[in-house]
């Protein structure tokens, strides 16, 4: 799962989704893996006009990305394309391959398997 | 079916649906590469950049259609949504259409395709167009009161807008020949070729519909209470499987109804290939 994915998330369950603390998500005993996808700046650029910048910062802060921008990058720093080829490693070809994402509401915890996070409920959350 | 509680209704997805899903999943794959046209359509004239969601996902064969914008596609089925994970920019998941992990109004587009009809209640298929418009951003349209009191919309473009597709009851000249005043809630099956002496590729490579179940018409008249016939072979080759998966049947309007009673508005809608489509935006917060 890549960690642009996790700024689209929350819990499932439904009394969690108008809670601050539901999002984002957090990661806990991530195993991370590259993989090489094309770098597509258009694409990159639109994405942070989306991203909830807080929440991505916390995401990376906790897969162990310590070089990300304090502030959203706007204007004559979204032509620097070093910059955008970092986002670009970090937002689309970090993949999470095993570990958990955690409510920091409810403290539910879903899976995630070969890349895949699984988001169905048990019965009594549902 | 509106007898059907809560949980026997989700006890019978699981049965009638999910499992069949999770077993029919790869042939299931192999025949669904050919994107409808006006789903085609919608997606490809997004703005570049918007987000959406693909509710019930299946191989994800849409997520092919726009690398501009990116989509988070969801479905109940692992074995599918390993192979909907392939499609890049785009993200996969596994999840319930009733229980999404998104934010809510958040989302500028979805597509729920082939999903709704799967749900045996009607309170289930409303509930489930409900959670796909609670994703949308909000309609920002102003409203306009006329003097008698009705309100009307006029969505703006920018509103989070989703496409809804159900399988029709009116579709006498598909080779299951179903029309109005039959019964809407029937089981529909789906043969597998096993690998074993023959091949599991798709016989028509350009048919857009699904070639690999045998018309049933005695089980579209029949009760929905129908028992799985998981491994019951219709041929006389042992090579194939048939699995039912349970459908309920749109007719004429009740689409419309649904997306009302789910809160939504209906700006365009219309009938494709024994489907019954709808475009929808969430009314606005009194």
């Amino acid at each position: 799962m890549k960690v642009l994915t996790v700024n689209f998330l929350t819990c499932a369950v439904k009394t969690c989704k108008t809670s601050p603390e539901a999002f984002p998500l957090h990661f806990r005993d991530a195993e991370l893996a590259q993989q090489d996808l094309e770098f597509n700046p258009e694409f990159i650029k639109n994405m942070l006009l989306r991203l909830d910048w807080n929440a991505f910062r916390v995401t990376t802060s906790e897969l162990g990305f310590s070089t990300i921008p304090a502030e959203k990058p706007e204007g004559d720093a979204l032509n620097d394309e070093t910059l955008l080829r970092d986002l670009h490693k970090v937002l689309l070809e970090t993949q999470v391959m095993e570990g958990k994402l955690v409510c920091g509401h409810c403290a539910h915890e879903y899976a995630i398997k070969e890349g895949i996070a699984n988001f169905l409920l048990p019965n009594h959350l549902v | 079916m509106s007898s059907r509680d809560g949980s026997t209704a989700v006890t019978y997805e699981d049965e009638h649906v999910h499992h069949v899903y999770e077993q029919i999943a790869s042939h299931f794959s192999s025949t669904r590469y050919k994107p409808w046209p006006i789903v085609e359509r919608f997606l490809q004239g997004l703005p570049d950049g918007a987000v959406g969601v693909d509710v019930g996902c299946g191989n994800g064969k849409y997520l092919t259609v726009n690398p501009k914008v990116f989509i988070l596609a969801s479905d109940r089925s692992q074995a599918l949504t390993k192979i909907a994970a392939q499609h890049q920019p785009h993200a996969a998941l596994i999840a319930d259409n009733l229980s999404l992990p998104h934010p809510p109004s958040s989302f500028d587009f979805a597509i729920s395709i082939a999903v709704i009809h799967h749900l045996s209640t009607p309170a289930r298929r409303v509930e489930a167009i409900k959670s796909v418009l609670e994703l949308l951003k909000p309609n920002r349209a102003l409203k306009q009161e006329s003097p008698n009191g009705s309100v009307s919309q006029s969505p703006d473009s920018s509103d989070g807008r989703a496409l809804i597709y159900v399988w029709a009851l009116e579709q006498k000249n598909s080779r299951r020949g179903w029309d109005e005043g039959m019964a809407q809630d029937v089981m529909v099956p789906w043969v597998t070729k096993s690998s074993r002496g023959t091949s599991s590729k798709p016989l028509k490579r350009n048919s857009a519909v699904e070639h690999s179940e045998t018309r049933q018409s005695d089980l579209s008249k029949g009760s929905v209470t129908a028992q799985s016939r998981k491994g019951e072979s219709l041929t006389p080759s042992d090579s194939s499987q048939t699995f039912y998966r349970y459908y309920h049947l749109y007719r004429a309007g009740e689409l419309e109804q649904d997306v009302s009673d789910a809160g939504g508005t209906v700006i365009e809608s219309g009938y494709e290939k024994d489907n019954w489509w709808a475009i929808i935006v969430r009314n606005s917060e009194p």
